[in-house]
């Protein structure tokens, strides 16, 4: 017997196994909950539900009751309910659990139906698993294998379709593979909000394409990819590159805002070869744009940065330039938490000002922040700043134009692009710690080459004081160190990693009192954000995101 | 026994010569009187009387009307549509067509009572594009009756209003679904929605509540309004009331288009001595009772049960020929009322050839978006027109078998039913042809006979 559940919740049965769930939930989800796989393809958590691959066919039955006293019908041989089950399989996506809902995946109709289905599914497909780049990670691969029949009983000609169609600049779609689930016709439709989509011809010709004179141009275009479950749209960056089982998997997050969406970086022997979106409800649900999918390119790029001599040596150098005191620093917003906090002791070391470069731009008010700085909340938090940055260095050139500044200090940042002259930066020695090759470095008295955000450990604070975390996925060039570390020795501080710089973190900053770098959730950790609420912040509203300014407004 | 009379209300006029389809002629024989009665009845007295006259929608189902209208969902407070589906499209089905051509007024004044007992402002007939024509008139009588104060605001003087509107098809099958000619209506491509959530008397057209008739159940509905529901309801049989257009196409002497009282003829009498029997030197083999979706009947095939007459259970023990024409009895046996549309076919036709010729048809209208129907409905098309055209194999039959089990009642519409019928029922009863037909193949073809496409 099914025990009553809370008002909210609602118990049904999966497989014999019962368990409770917020209305509302349907059945794959639920039987998610209890370790059922409920096969699917065009089913996501995220889109509208159309039912169409019917896959997800399971038998249901509800609990009897007699229709005059509404009793509860008693089997005698079990001394349990009796169960109406439903004659015709039902789609576990287009149905929520209602109480007492009882669900078999495992009875000879459900099997029937998914091999029927898979059956269909893979009549017209094309056997190109062996160029696929969806190989390893098809769901026609995956649930074939474990839900269809394992032969072909098609003799017939399969139906010949367009092999190489560009959607768009960066998708690209054979439509021979499309198993016309429509997720992406209802990603670019719902989500995307570029109703570009759609199929043209009926029956088994249906064929995806773009509307005319379309195209699949937004910069949230590659999603598609990542949801079509075949081999149908590739990215036309990634396509034919590495097949994924090689791939190393890396959580990261992605720099081009302050929306910090939830990545994953792949990669293999010290190679990136793409990034995609980790699931995060709170921040990025299952997507992110497309610009922030190329910014591995950096790692490889020409004008990367990297030291013939030993680090030492480099740090000797800067620290001769620090020793002569009127020290300015411009700390960085793309730096880490643990990077910023470094900043900060470098500063009260040599007693040096801080100013930080306000990186402003549009927001696409989806997954693009106004905000390009990924951790401008970051420097707030661990008090390397205690107001939002200038829109240029105006306060430091002052310095420098009152001869207050002799050595300037510079995390990664072009102090040129900034808002220094070349007569500014001739009154000053520089200190350059960074990746790549910018106007600046041409003029620094010393050059410390460091590393991007794929090759070292940290975290971000994103818009919404969400504190997450990156990983390393790749080593760094021979001849570039961490910024930690390069930090730490500037500021003469014996720390090498990021679990070391916690330790201090947690003793110095209120805020991060009770964490720890290894114990940080996946999904991040909301600080309170009350402290800097009234600040006036350049972000608009986002996904999941809502300035304070206008929450409280 | 001889077969009884034809009892046309519907087609009362089709035919006649010297009715015209303006509205000169239909108010010169008693045209909108039943409007202007019912305009001054209350509207929940008209759908009592729907409901008391057991009427049974027209389109292929057989579902209540007036259990259909008592479904809408009223306390939305969204507006209520009526579409009228016009979309006549399955095979062997030519009833509506004439209604459109011959007597528009009747089905706009069905309509109207229609739309004023279920307080709807905004009426849509869904026309298949096919039937230009049809569409022609359709827009002309609007006109007319727009003019004569039978539609528009303000209908006969009362404070009533109701619009209608003409929107013709582009030529699929599958925007006669409810669903796929909401979402047709409503500019998209005809997808069917899937049910639940998307009940068309709760979530129909534009999310609203929505009535969708055929054209022959509204022009019922125009003389229930006139008669009364219970002297409708004694017209034809208990739970098959009122009258039935049968399409007769195929192997008879007489083709064509006959009312009867539902349930009172049999198949037998109607094709024996309705329509006159086989053509000269022919024998009946098989027959499709409700358009070429329904199950087929093959003649010498008994069937046996017991059934419900009054308040008993009798045993029945029928032959093709002894089977009443109404919804219950061949649903009873295995088929379907369907449509109306009976298909008949005499023994020179072989049906691995007929079957080919009935699943290009599906294969053709399946809309593509789900998967049974969709990949199922070509494959099927693909083995029998190889069998017809290329290499036949013995195995081929139960592989058909095999492929049209694995459809219906797994897609979202009734498409997959539709599509995997005829295969399912040729097979059952026709088995043994399909596996002899490698062999039947070899011999000549009987000299006359028409070139397949």
């Amino acid at each position: 017997m099914i025990q009553p559940a809370k008002p909210d919740l609602v118990t049904v049965n999966i497989d014999g196994k019962e368990i409770a769930v917020p209305k509302g939930t349907n059945v794959i989800e639920a039987a998610r909950l209890v370790g059922v796989d409920v096969p699917h393809y065009c089913y996501h958590p995220k889109l509208s539900i159309v039912g169409n691959c019917r896959m997800c066919l399971v038998e249901m039955g509800l609990p009897a009751v007699d229709p005059a006293t509404k009793a509860p019908v008693i089997d005698p041989a079990t001394g349990k309910q009796k169960v109406n089950w439903i004659p015709r399989p039902q789609i576990g996506c287009g149905t929520n659990a209602s109480p007492g809902l009882h669900i078999r995946t495992t009875s000879p109709m459900v099997k029937d139906c998914r091999e029927g289905v898979m059956e269909f599914l893979l009549i017209n497909h094309p056997l190109d698993c062996p160029i696929c780049d969806q190989a390893g990670e098809c769901k026609l691969q995956e649930q074939s294998t474990g839900y269809g029949r394992g032969y072909s009983r098609f003799i017939e000609q399969k139906n010949v379709k367009p092999k190489r169609t560009a959607l768009g600049p960066r998708v690209m779609l054979d439509d021979e593979r499309c198993i016309l689930c429509a997720r992406c016709v209802r990603f670019a439709k719902e989500i995307a909000k570029d109703d570009v989509l759609g199929f043209i011809d009926r029956g088994s010709y249906s064929t995806l394409t773009c509307y005319p004179g379309k195209k699949l141009e937004n910069n949230y275009s590659l999603n598609t990819v990542d949801i079509c479950p075949v081999g149908a749209l590739t990215s036309t960056d990634f396509r034919f590159k590495m097949r994924v089982w090689f791939l190393k998997q890396t959580d990261s997050i992605d720099t081009e805002s302050s929306v910090g969406a939830n990545t994953v970086v792949w990669s293999r022997e010290g190679q990136i070869y793409r990034i995609t979106p980790r699931r995060n409800d709170a921040v990025n649900d299952t997507w992110m744009a497309d610009s922030g999918r190329v910014l591995f390119k950096q790692v490889t790029s020409l004008d990367r940065l990297t030291a013939s001599g030993s680090i030492d040596a480099l740090v000797a150098r800067a620290a001769d330039l620090l020793k002569q005191g009127s020290v300015a620093i411009v700390g960085s917003g793309r730096s880490s938490v643990e990077e910023q906090f470094l900043t900060k002791k470098l500063a009260a070391t040599f007693g040096a000002t801080v100013s930080l470069v306000s990186r402003v731009g549009q927001g696409d008010r989806f997954l693009v922040s106004a905000d390009k700085n990924p951790n401008l909340r970051g420097a707030l938090v661990t008090g390397l700043i205690s107001a939002l940055p200038a829109p240029k260095l105006t306060e430091l050139a002052a310095q420098i134009d009152a001869g207050k500044i002799k050595t300037v200090v510079t995390v990664n940042e072009d102090l040129t692009a900034a808002g220094l002259t070349a007569s500014h930066l001739a009154k000053v020695s520089v200190i350059f710690v960074g990746t790549h090759r910018v106007p600046t470095i041409a003029i620094a008295k010393v050059v410390i080459p460091s590393l991007t955000v794929f090759e070292k450990n940290g975290t971000f604070v994103n818009q919404q004081f969400r504190l997450q975390k990156f990983a390393k996925a790749v080593p760094g060039p021979v001849g570039a160190t961490d910024d930690l570390i390069i930090l730490a020795k500037l500021a003469g501080l014996a720390v090498t990693d990021v679990a070391a710089v916690w330790k201090l973190l947690a003793a110095e900053v209120p805020a991060l009192g009770t964490m720890s770098y290894a114990n940080l959730p996946d999904t991040g950790l909301l600080l309170d954000a009350t402290p800097w609420a009234a600040l006036p912040f350049a972000e608009g509203a986002t996904l999941h995101y809502q300035p304070a300014a206008a929450a409280t407004a | 026994m001889s077969a009884p009379e034809q009892c046309r209300i519907i087609f009362r006029h089709i035919d006649e010569p010297g009715y015209s389809n303006d509205l000169a002629c239909y108010v010169r024989h008693g045209g909108y009187e039943i409007l202007k009665k019912s305009v001054a009845m209350k509207p929940e007295a008209i759908v009592d009387e729907v409901k008391k006259s057991g009427l049974r929608g027209r389109g292929g189902a057989g579902f209540g009307c007036g259990l259909k209208w008592s479904l809408l969902d009223r306390k939305s407070g969204k507006p209520v549509y009526l579409i009228v589906n016009a979309d006549e499209s399955e095979p062997g089905t030519f009833k509506d067509r004439y209604i459109i051509h011959q007597d528009p007024h009747q089905l706009l004044e069905g309509i109207m009572i229609t739309c004023f007992a279920n307080n709807v402002k905004l009426a849509y007939i869904y026309i298949r594009g096919e039937f230009p024509h049809g569409a022609r008139i359709l827009e002309k009588a609007i006109a007319e009756a727009r003019a004569a104060n039978f539609v528009g605001p303000n209908i006969l003087g009362t404070a009533y209003g109701c619009e209608i509107y003409i929107h013709r098809g582009a030529g699929a099958y599958i925007c006669g679904e409810e669903t796929g000619l909401i979402e047709s209506l409503e500019g998209k491509r005809p997808n069917p929605r899937i049910k639940p959530p998307y009940f068309p008397a709760v979530l129909g057209l534009y999310q609203c509540p929505t009535i969708v008739n055929n054209v022959e159940t509204l022009c019922h509905v125009k003389h229930i309004a006139d008669m009364g529901g219970e002297a409708f309801s004694k017209i034809g049989t208990p739970g098959n009331t009122g009258t039935r257009i049968l399409c007769v196409s195929g192997h008879v002497q007489h083709p064509g288009y006959y009312e009867f009282e539902v349930g009172k003829i049999t198949m037998g009498q109607l094709l024996n001595d309705v329509c006159g029997g086989p053509l000269p030197g022919r024998k009946f083999k098989a027959v499709i009772p409700g358009g070429s979706s329904a199950k087929i009947l093959k003649f010498g095939e008994r069937f046996k049960g017991k059934r419900k007459v009054g308040a008993e259970m009798v045993d029945y023990d029928w032959g093709v020929e002894d089977v009443p024409m109404d919804f219950d009895s061949l649903g009873m046996i295995g088929t379907m009322g369907g449509s109306g549309g009976v298909i008949v076919m005499d023994d020179s036709v072989n049906m691995v050839e007929a079957l080919a010729n009935i699943n290009a048809f599906y294969a053709h209208e399946s809309c593509g978006q789900c998967t049974p129907c969709r990949e199922g409905s070509l494959w099927m098309k693909k083995i029998t027109s190889r069998m017809v055209h290329g290499t036949a194999r013995t195995e081929d039959a139960a592989l058909l078998k095999s492929v049209a089990d694995q459809i219906p009642g797994r897609t979202i519409c009734a498409f997959g039913e539709a599509c995997s019928w005829p295969t399912q029922s040729f097979l059952a009863k026709f088995g043994d042809e399909f596996k002899q037909y490698p062999e039947t193949k070899k011999a000549a073809k009987p000299a006359g006979a028409l070139e397949l496409v």
